[in-house]
C-alpha cells in the first residue's frame, strides 16, 4: 500500500477543502474521503487506489436518521449499514431498503460500510481489481478484456464497447425504487442530486462513474414520504445463499387496488453498470391486473435492451425470472 | 510507483502533518482540519508513548485494547489487525484473506463486530476493541468459548476466534431463534474445515442459555 497524509477534519466544510485540490474525485483521485473502508482499503491494499490523502469522515456528524418536514426520511452519509437496516421507521416505511442492506456482505461488513460508501461502491470485476491487467476504468485507454475473458458476473444492461463492469450495490437499488435524492457539499457550495442522475454509464469513460466533482462530499441522502399501502421487495440471486454479490437482484415498490396495479417503481441489481432502474417495467404494471402474466410482461421489458457478453446470457432470463418473482411475492404480501 | 506520496497536492508533507501536530504551518495550511494525532500528541509527551520499533513517520494513537490502555506508535497504514497482532502482540486474532472476505480477523470494536482488516488503526483513537484474548482465559471461558469445545466447533482452529468474535456480537443483535438466521449472520465467517454444524450448534447452545 503506498502511503498517505491522513487527515481528520473538524467538520464537512474543512472536510471539503481538504478535498478539492483532488484531481478527480473519480477513480485515480489523490485524495479519498474515508468512511467505513471496507471499499477503499480493500482496493488500496491492491494498488487499484492510490491515494497520497486520506480524509477520515467518521467524526463528523452525519450518521444520524431524522424525520424531514415533508414526511421523508434524511439520511446520513456515516450512519453504518446495519444500523441503518435496522432503523424502525426504515424498517416499516422503506421495508425494500431494509431488506437490500441486509441482503448485502455481512454482519461484521455492515457495521462498517456507511450510505455515502454504499452509494461509491466500486465494481467487484476481476480485470478492474488486478493491475495486471488491463482494464479501461482504471487505465483509460488499456482496453476491456473481460468483453472477450471472464464476464459471468458482469454487466447486460447499460453497457459499452469500453467497460461492461456491474455496479455491485444492493443499497443503490432500493435507493432507486425509493428516488432517493444525493446530498453533496462542495467547494461551490451544496446540491441536491437524483439517484438516478448520480451514477453513470461507462459509455467512452469508464473511469468516470457518478456526478460527483474535486472536493464533493455526501452528507446525506433523502427519501421522499413513503407512498401508503405500497408493499415492497428486495430479491437477490446469488451463487450462494449468503455473502455474495447478485447475480441478478430486483426490488420493487408497488401499490395494488382491486386487483389492479396502481403505482409501480422498479429497479434491478447484478445486471446493469449502475443501478438499474426501468421506467418502462413501471409502464407495462401501471393500470394492468396484478397476475403473473403481467408482471412477466413488465419482466420483458424491462431486459429488452439487454446485450449478452460470452458468459452472461443467462442473466438475462435470471433477471426476469427474479423481477417476475420479486413482483409476485410484493402483490401477495 | 510513486515515491512522492503527495506529489500533486499541496506541500504538506506527512511527517509535517503527523508528526507536528498542532503547528501552525499545518493547522494554517488547512482551515478546521487536524491530522489524526492532534489530540494524542498534544496531550501525550514523546515518554508517554509506548515504547514501539523506530519506524519512520510513526503516528501515536491510543487504543483501549480489552480493558488496557495501549498507547501506541504505528505506520498510518497499519490496520487494525496488523497493529493487534504485531504491535500490541495479541495473536489470537487471525489474519486470513486481508481483504474483508473470510472473517478470521473479526474483533470487537465499540462493542461491535467487524473485520479488523479493513480498518485503519488510526480510524479507532480512542475506541475500545476487544479481541479474543478479552473474552475469557483457558480457567475461565467466556461460554461462547466454552461451547465451541463442547460442540467441537472448530477442525484446524484458523477460523476460530473470528467465529468466536462473531458469534459473541450475534447474542446482542437482531437475530431469529431457528438455525437458518444463525447462518444468515455468520455467513462472513469462511471455515474451510467445514465445521458450520458444530458451530451453528454451539452458538444456538449459548443462545438458549443466555
Amino acid at each position: 500500500m503506498h502511503t498517505f497524509e491522513f487527515i481528520r477534519p473538524e467538520d464537512s466544510a474543512a472536510a471539503v477543502t481538504a478535498a478539492a485540490q483532488t484531481k478527480t474525485a473519480q477513480q485515480g483521485a489523490d485524495v479519498r474521503f474515508l468512511a467505513g473502508g471496507t471499499t477503499l482499503l480493500d482496493l488500496m491494499k491492491l494498488n487499484v487506489e492510490t491515494p497520497a490523502r486520506l480524509i477520515d469522515i467518521n467524526r463528523l456528524p452525519l450518521a444520524k436518521v431524522e424525520a424531514t418536514p415533508d414526511g421523508g426520511l434524511k439520511i446520513g452519509a456515516t450512519i453504518r449499514n446495519s444500523d441503518l437496516a435496522h432503523h424502525p421507521t426504515v424498517q416499516r416505511d422503506y421495508a425494500v431498503l431494509s431488506q437490500a442492506i441486509l441482503a448485502g456482505a455481512s454482519a461484521q461488513l455492515r457495521n462498517m460500510a456507511t450510505t455515502a460508501g454504499n452509494l461509491l461502491q466500486r465494481t467487484r470485476c476481476m480485470y478492474f481489481r488486478d493491475t495486471a491487467m488491463p482494464c479501461n476504468k482504471r487505465e483509460p485507454g488499456t482496453g476491456c478484456p473481460a468483453i472477450t475473458g471472464s464476464n459471468r458476473t458482469l454487466a447486460v444492461l447499460g453497457t459499452s464497447e469500453n467497460c461492461i463492469a456491474t455496479n455491485p450495490s444492493d443499497m443503490n437499488v432500493a435507493m432507486a425504487v425509493l428516488e432517493a435524492t444525493v446530498h453533496v457539499q462542495g467547494p461551490k457550495g451544496s446540491r441536491a442530486v437524483p439517484i438516478g442522475e448520480f451514477h453513470l454509464l461507462p459509455g467512452r469513460t469508464p473511469q468516470r462513474e457518478t456526478v460527483l466533482e474535486p472536493g464533493d462530499l455526501i452528507t446525506h441522502v433523502t427519501l421522499p414520504p413513503p407512498i401508503a399501502g405500497s408493499k415492497q421487495v428486495y430479491l437477490k440471486l446469488r451463487d450462494r445463499a449468503s455473502y455474495e454479490f447478485a447475480l441478478a437482484s430486483a426490488a420493487v415498490v408497488i401499490t395494488v387496488a382491486g386487483g389492479t396495479v396502481t403505482w409501480a417503481r422498479v429497479a434491478l441489481g447484478g445486471v446493469g453498470t449502475k443501478p438499474w432502474r426501468s421506467p418502462e417495467a413501471e409502464a407495462a404494471l401501471v393500470g394492468q391486473m396484478a397476475n403473473v402474466p403481467n408482471f412477466r410482461s413488465a419482466a420483458e421489458a424491462a431486459l429488452r435492451g439487454a446485450k449478452p457478453q460470452s458468459e452472461n446470457a443467462f442473466k438475462i432470463e435470471l433477471a426476469k425470472r427474479c423481477l417476475t418473482h420479486a413482483l409476485q411475492t410484493a402483490a401477495m404480501s | 510507483m510513486r515515491d512522492d506520496p503527495q506529489a500533486g497536492l499541496s506541500n504538506l508533507s506527512r511527517r509535517t502533518f503527523l508528526s507536528a501536530a498542532g503547528s501552525s504551518a499545518a493547522a494554517a495550511a488547512i482551515a478546521g482540519c487536524a491530522p489524526t494525532s492532534n489530540r494524542s500528541a498534544a496531550r501525550g509527551s514523546p515518554e508517554a508513548v509506548a515504547e514501539g520499533p523506530n519506524i519512520e513517520g510513526a503516528v501515536p494513537v491510543t487504543l483501549r485494547i480489552n480493558g488496557k490502555e495501549q498507547r501506541l506508535l504505528v505506520d498510518l497504514r497499519t490496520t487494525l489487525l496488523d497493529c493487534v497482532r504485531e504491535t500490541v502482540a495479541l495473536t489470537g486474532t487471525k489474519k486470513g484473506c486481508d481483504h474483508g472476505q473470510c472473517g478470521a480477523c473479526t474483533v470487537h470494536v465499540n462493542g461491535r463486530r467487524v473485520n479488523s482488516c479493513l480498518s485503519l488503526a488510526l480510524m479507532h483513537d480512542g475506541e475500545e476493541i476487544t479481541t479474543i484474548e478479552g473474552l475469557g482465559t483457558p480457567d475461565a471461558l467466556h461460554p461462547m468459548q466454552a461451547a465451541f469445545v463442547a460442540f467441537d466447533g472448530y477442525q484446524c482452529g484458523y477460523c476460530t476466534s473470528g467465529q468466536i468474535m462473531s458469534a459473541v456480537a450475534l447474542l446482542k443483535e437482531p437475530c431469529g431463534p431457528d438455525d437458518a438466521e444463525v447462518k444468515e449472520l455468520m455467513s462472513g465467517n469462511i471455515c474451510r474445515c467445514g465445521a458450520y454444524p458444530n458451530i451453528v450448534a454451539a452458538i444456538q447452545q449459548v443462545r438458549r442459555n443466555v
